[in-house]
Order: C-alpha cells, then structure tokens, then sequence
C-alpha cells in the first residue's frame, strides 16, 4: 500500500467518524460519544495531512495551529452557557472565512498556469458563500452579544440595495471566470462580505437561531467547495454532511416558527408588526393584574400540577438554577412539575434544554410542545418565565398578526397563568399580548432571577 | 480530467444524502448540541488550510495560509469544546 493511499484511507476512516458523529448526535444517549468519534476523526485527519506531502511552512503551520488553540480552548471553556448561541456562530464564521482564504490562496498560486473551469467555479462560489459566511456570523454574533442592536435595522429600499449587491457579486464572478484576474477575486471577496453583512442586519435577534443555522450550512457548502478546488474527498464529504444536516435543521426551525425561509430572510419582520399590531394597539393604558411573590407563591405550593414555561428572559437573568430550585421546592410539596419547552423559545432551538440541563433538571421533566400542549386544560398554574411570544395565543387566534401561523404553547388554557417579566415590554416579535389582559393571567413584574427566588422563599413559607 | 471531477461530483451528490438521512430525526433537545456538533466538523477546511500553507510560495499566500489555519483551528476546537460542554450537561442524573 502506498503513502498515498494510507491517507485516503484514513480520510475514508474520517468521514466514516462524522457520520457516526452526526448520528451519535440524534440522540442523548450517544451524543457525547458521537461527539468523541467527530473529534477523534478530526485528529486522525490532520495527522495525516502530515504524511505523503513535502510539507513546507511547517513552522508556519504549527504556530498557526498553537494560536488557534491556545485562544479557542479557553473562550470555548470559559464562555457562560447563556452566551452559547453566539459562540457557535463566532465559530461558525471562522470556518467560513477559512474556506474563503483557501480557495483564494490556491487561485493565487494556479491562476496564471491555466485551471480547469470548474476548479474556478468553485473557487468562485467557495470565497463568495464563505465570505458571506463570515460576515454574515460576526453580526449575528454582534446582535446576540447585544454589542449591537438585536432588533431588525431596515431602510427603505434595502431589499433593492441587496438585490444589487448580490448582482455585483455574480457579475464578478462571471470576471474572474473569463478573466483569471487576482485582484478581481479580492473585490469579489470583499463585496461577499458586504453582503454578508447586509445580509443579517434587517433580520432580528428573534430569528438569529435561523439565521446562524443557515449560516452553519454556508459553510459547510463553502468546504465542500474547498474540497473541489483542492481535490480533496474527505473535505467535500464532511462540508457536504453539514451543508445538507444545516439545512435541514433551518427548514425545521422556520417551520417550528410557522413561517418560511423566505419570510424570516426577508419579511423584515420589524416592518410587518408595526403595521399589523395597530389593531391591539400598545395597551398602555389597559389594566393588567400584578399580584405579589406572597400570593403567586401560595398558588403555586397549592397546585396539583406546574409546568414551567422558560423563554430567553429566563437565559437573560440567568436563573436556570433558581428556576430548578422552585421546582424542587414545589415538588418537596407533592407538586407535579414539568417545563414546557417550544421549540424556538430562546435564540436557539434546545436553547432552553441547554440552560435547564446546566441546573440539572432532568431531562424527563423538559416536555416538547406537541406532547404538552394536551395537558394544560389540566394544568392548574402555567408559570412563563421570561417568554412572550411563543404563548402569544394570537399566532393562533388572530389572522393578520405577524406571528400568526407559530405554533404556541397554549398557556391560555391552563387554569391559572403566572407571567413573570420584566416590564410591559413585547417580546421580540414586538408584538403585543392578549393574554397579559386576561383575568386568570397574574403578573410579577421583576428580574426573572429575582422575582423566582422571592416565589422559593414564598412557596417554603406557605 | 473529467473522470475525477465526475468523483468528486458522486461524492458529493451521495454526501447530500446521508446528510439529510443521518439527522432526519432529532429531538428538539438536541437541535443546539447538533448544530454546534456540525459546526465542529464543517472545522475540517482545517485540512484544506494545512495543505494551502504547506504548498505556499510567495508571501501573500504565506498569509492567506496562515489567516487559514488559525480560523480553521479555531473552529475545530472551539467546536468540539463547545458541543462537549453543551452535551456533558446532559448526562442526567436521573430521579427516579
């Protein structure tokens, strides 16, 4: 066996590690596990890279590598559970801009000894979706950082300055197809960039999971495109396995949203609400009940069964332990208590099961929409902690509202429900709430963390 | 070569399909560990990267190679390292 052919073999080996990787990944069970076999295969690969080449730079190289894990390990262990969102997509970009750099590294070093034509196609849609990749990452990354605004930045004609933009690219691309010309591939470059930009900065913080899901696919497309231009099997495989897993995974988020891929990338759905929403108006001067920790704390401790609804405010306020306390208060009581947990509450679909799993709360007790929604008619409090709009029972009742379509967990059709917010505020949706006038609806106004330890030492007093 | 590039092309129309196949059915606790667990692995271009820089003749693709690594680098680990993190909160210490 030649040299040559051990390192396709171990490639082989790879990409047999990331499937197993990705099915070990559907299932709690295996996870950890398929995580461990992806992370192997990944060693095993770079390992090899080693091997069978008359490898140069190799100080370069190593330094390059040192770098990367000398900054990635810490900010990757150190980085708090409630900032996990954007961290995948910081993450996420840097694969991106890798492939870019890639691609155009190698069409630098082939351009002027005559490349195949589809070497140079996918050069071309490798820089331009890697590109878009990596931008498009740092400002969902911005946004879920709150570095800057999460709320949908539109202008009037940006739809046509987009389309524009994009028009730009493709005609450089055809350019630097007919003309082999370097620079033009950097303008094409950085216009890619400018998309990716443009690309995400009318979509808000409440579609970023789709966004970065979508951009995660991106990627993938754009190392796959890599593994064209370098010949290189086990780079289109494992790009290719996540262009189509990442993929599949959006078109499961929107749909859990209700909405489609088109409406989330460019209803700019800011624009939609303040239209839509008109006819509730703000309720401003509509009365509301608040009722005290006191109050809502002997209500709960009374309760046959508590299902807890956590929504982003509950990641905000950091309050996945308090919130696990109150349950085990409750259920010390004989109260029956589960979380009900949609699929895009938070930024992130399973946002909501990372954060609970952090405090511990068993797995068996976090229920997915379908499979609780029949047992609110008998659920005696449903308490929302920092959620709105995805128990808003107008994505079901009010044709017209933006949202309307999403499913929701139907909270309205528990006996009693508790809202725990901060203020007035809307959700992300900006879209205000019927049931906050309902009269079997309380409200405790407050940080979530804080408003849940008043309801520990109330549920413990009564 | 138009026998490699048919191959290449095999592969990858087949990758698309075990894509779809291998995670068609995920339970909704899992969606952020998969998505970070597929970010991990799209990590790979640091192959790619390795074999761009140690191929580098001149400057210029010294630094784009280089720049490369280190992303990819980045992505490998932070990827893994996040996924690990995320799933190792879900070892359950099971009540019942």
């Amino acid at each position: 066996m030649s040299i040559a052919t051990g390192v396709n073999v171990a490639y082989l080996f790879a990409a047999v590690c990331f499937i197993l990787a990705l099915k070990g990944l559907t299932s709690p069970k295996t996870a950890r596990y398929g995580n461990a076999i992806g992370a192997f295969g990944m060693v095993v690969a770079v390992a090899m890279t080693f091997v069978n080449r008359s490898v140069s730079n190799v100080a370069l190289i190593v330094v390059a590598i040192a770098a990367g894990v000398v900054i990635g390990v810490p900010v990757a262990r150190l980085v708090k559970m409630t900032a996990m969102p954007q961290m995948v997509a910081a993450f996420n970009g840097v694969g991106g801009g890798a492939a870019a750099l890639v691609d155009i590294s190698d069409f630098t070093k082939h351009a002027h000894s005559g490349v195949a034509i589809w070497i140079q196609v996918a050069v071309v849609l490798g820089v331009i979706i890697g590109c878009i990749s990596f931008s498009g990452s740092i400002i969902a990354f911005l946004k879920l950082q709150e570095v800057m605004t999460g709320t949908p930045i539109t202008y009037k004609g940006q739809q046509a300055v987009n389309g524009l933009i994009g028009l730009g690219i493709l005609g450089l691309g055809g350019t630097v197809l007919s003309t082999t010309s370097s620079p033009v591939l950097a303008i094409m470059a950085g216009i890619a960039l400018l998309f990716g930009i443009a690309f995400v900065l009318p979509i808000g913080g409440a579609d970023m999971p789709v966004v970065i899901s979508l951009l995660n696919s991106f990627t993938g497309l754009a190392v796959a495109a890599s593994g064209f231009v370098l010949h290189n099997v086990l780079l289109i495989v494992a790009g290719t396995l996540v262009g189509a897993s990442g993929t599949l995974l959006t078109r499961m988020m929107s749909k859990a949203m209700g909405r489609s891929l088109a409406n989330v990338l460019f209803g700019a759905f800011g624009k939609v609400q303040e239209s839509g929403a008109g006819a509730s108006g703000s309720g401003e001067d509509r009365p509301v009940r608040s009722g005290s920790a006191e109050d809502i704390g002997t209500m709960l401790a009374y309760a046959q069964k508590v299902v807890i609804v956590p929504g982003y405010g509950l990641a905000v306020a950091q309050a996945q332990h308090t919130v696990k306390e109150l349950a085990d208060v409750l259920q010390a009581k004989g109260v029956e208590v589960d979380y009900a947990i949609h699929p895009v509450a938070g930024r992130m679909p399973g946002h909501m099961n990372v954060l609970l799993a952090e405090a511990d709360v068993p797995y068996e007790q976090l229920k997915e929409m379908d499979e609780i929604n029949s047992d609110f008619p008998s659920t005696d409090v449903a308490l929302v902690v920092g959620a709105n709009d995805v128990v808003n029972p107008a994505a079901r009742d009010m044709v017209g509202s933006p949202i309307y379509g999403m499913p929701i967990l139907d909270v309205d059709r528990a006996q009693q429900v508790v809202f725990l917010k901060r203020s007035m505020r809307p959700g992300f949706a900006g879209i205000d709430n019927e049931l906050f006038y309902d009269p079997k609806v309380t409200l405790l106004f407050g940080d979530a963390k804080d408003s849940l330890a008043k309801l520990v030492s109330a549920v413990k007093a009564s | 070569m138009t026998g490699g590039v048919l191959g290449l092309v095999t592969v990858f129309v087949l990758s698309i399909f075990i894509g779809f196949e291998v995670i068609s059915k995920v339970p909704s606790i899992l969606h952020t560990p998969l998505m970070s667990g597929t970010n991990a692995v799209h990590g790979i271009i640091l192959v790619g990267s390795i074999i761009i820089l140690s191929g580098a003749h001149n400057t210029t693709q010294q630094v784009l190679g280089t720049a490369a690594v280190f992303l990819a680098t980045l992505n490998v680990v932070g990827g893994f390292v996040v996924t690990d993190r995320m799933l190792e909160m879900f070892k359950s210490k099971k009540k019942s």
